[in-house]
């Protein structure tokens, strides 16, 4: 599952006046292209700080759904927001992590998100509620119930860094003869 | 030792001046106004100061005029959140900024910062006022009116003395 991938299961299932923190990098961009609406805040610098924006947003309008669409590089760059948050127990605020492992706008570099399961540092700071996905299945089973949940609510979802699959893509559009995609690490894997 | 401005006074300047969101990192120079900020229950402690920015960048958004409190140290930490998120953004604050290190005068970690506090907020382009404590309660409509006028984030500098 790519980021396109869930992003495309994941937002037209997001209730209409939901506000979405988009944290920085290739998240903001693809959740613009997936579905963009005035409610958006796409960030483009100050990595890590989404989950801290989502935060003042749900307290300062408690009746507002909130939904912060955060990565694994930019929350281990904030986990004192966890923290925060649990504490605070916005029942309005939603934490969505796109997991990939990596730095993906900066080369792919990698997080420590393999060996350190960032939904189990969500559960044990407190979240109402953490899940965790996958594949597209589960992410296409879990995300009416994740949308409607009560917060502060996390969920991870493992998705692949495979940009040589866009090399792939595209030659094929182009009618050049296919190479193999290279087959996702990540698709049903920690 | 007794301040020589009443915290419960200057939070009532504050929301006076519609100011009505607050959060931060505390510093012992503004201990009392953070205990009766707590006792109104209007201020939420973050971990670190620029995720107290974020917080307050989100309140901005949804209609709040935010406070964030802080030691000078934290200024250091919030250098990115300022430039790529307020400045960026246009996302007013008033930043109430204790100033370790006043006039040489502190433990050796402050000396840095409290030195260059002024030229820092001067080159991120955060108007500021540094004012007396007779000074300070008036300075909460100058900041209220810059942030009105530029939504940019302005920064009063609490000196030793005032609220401890």
């Amino acid at each position: 599952m790519t980021l396109t991938d869930a992003l495309a299961l994941l937002t037209p299932a997001i209730p209409d006046g939901t506000v979405c923190i988009h944290a920085n990098g290739h998240i903001g961009r693809a959740g613009c292209a997936a579905r963009d609406r005035d409610e958006c805040f796409y960030m483009i610098g100050s990595m890590g700080l989404a989950s801290s924006i989502g935060l003042g947003v749900a307290l300062a309008q408690p009746r507002r759904r909130v939904l912060v669409l955060d990565g694994d590089g930019n929350l281990l760059m904030n986990l004192g927001a966890l923290a925060t948050i649990a504490a605070a127990r916005p029942p309005n605020l939603l934490h969505v992590c796109f997991d990939n492992g990596a730095h993906a706008s900066t080369g792919g570099q990698p997080t420590v998100s393999d060996r350190v399961p960032l939904d189990e540092v969500a559960r044990a700071a407190g979240y109402r509620f953490v899940g965790r996905v996958e594949t597209r299945a589960a992410l296409a089973a879990e995300a009416p119930a994740f949308l409607a949940r009560e917060g502060p609510a996390f969920l991870l979802v493992r998705i692949a860094h495979a940009p040589e699959n866009m090399t792939a893509r595209v030659r094929r559009a182009l009618g050049v003869p296919s190479v193999s995609e290279v087959p996702s690490d990540s698709e049903g894997a920690r | 030792m007794s301040g020589s401005l009443p915290a419960d006074h200057f939070v009532d300047r504050l929301l006076a001046a519609g100011f009505d969101f607050f959060v931060g990192v505390p510093c012992s120079l503004v201990k009392t106004l953070l205990v009766e900020l707590e006792r109104r229950g209007l201020y939420l402690g973050e971990t670190r100061e620029d995720a107290a920015l974020g917080m307050a960048a989100g309140a901005y958004l949804a209609g709040r005029t935010p406070v964030v409190v802080m030691q000078n140290s934290g200024l250091g930490v919030s250098l990115n959140a300022l430039g790529s998120l307020h400045l960026l953004y246009r996302i007013p604050a008033l930043l109430l900024v204790t100033w370790r290190g006043y006039q040489g005068e502190d433990a050796p970690e402050h000396l840095v910062m409290g030195e260059v506090l002024p030229r820092l907020l001067e080159v991120f382009g955060v108007p500021f006022r540094a004012p007396p404590p007779e000074a300070l309660e008036p300075a909460v409509d100058w900041a209220a009116a810059c942030i009105r006028e530029t939504r940019r984030p302005v920064a009063l500098v609490v000196r030793p003395g005032i609220f401890e």
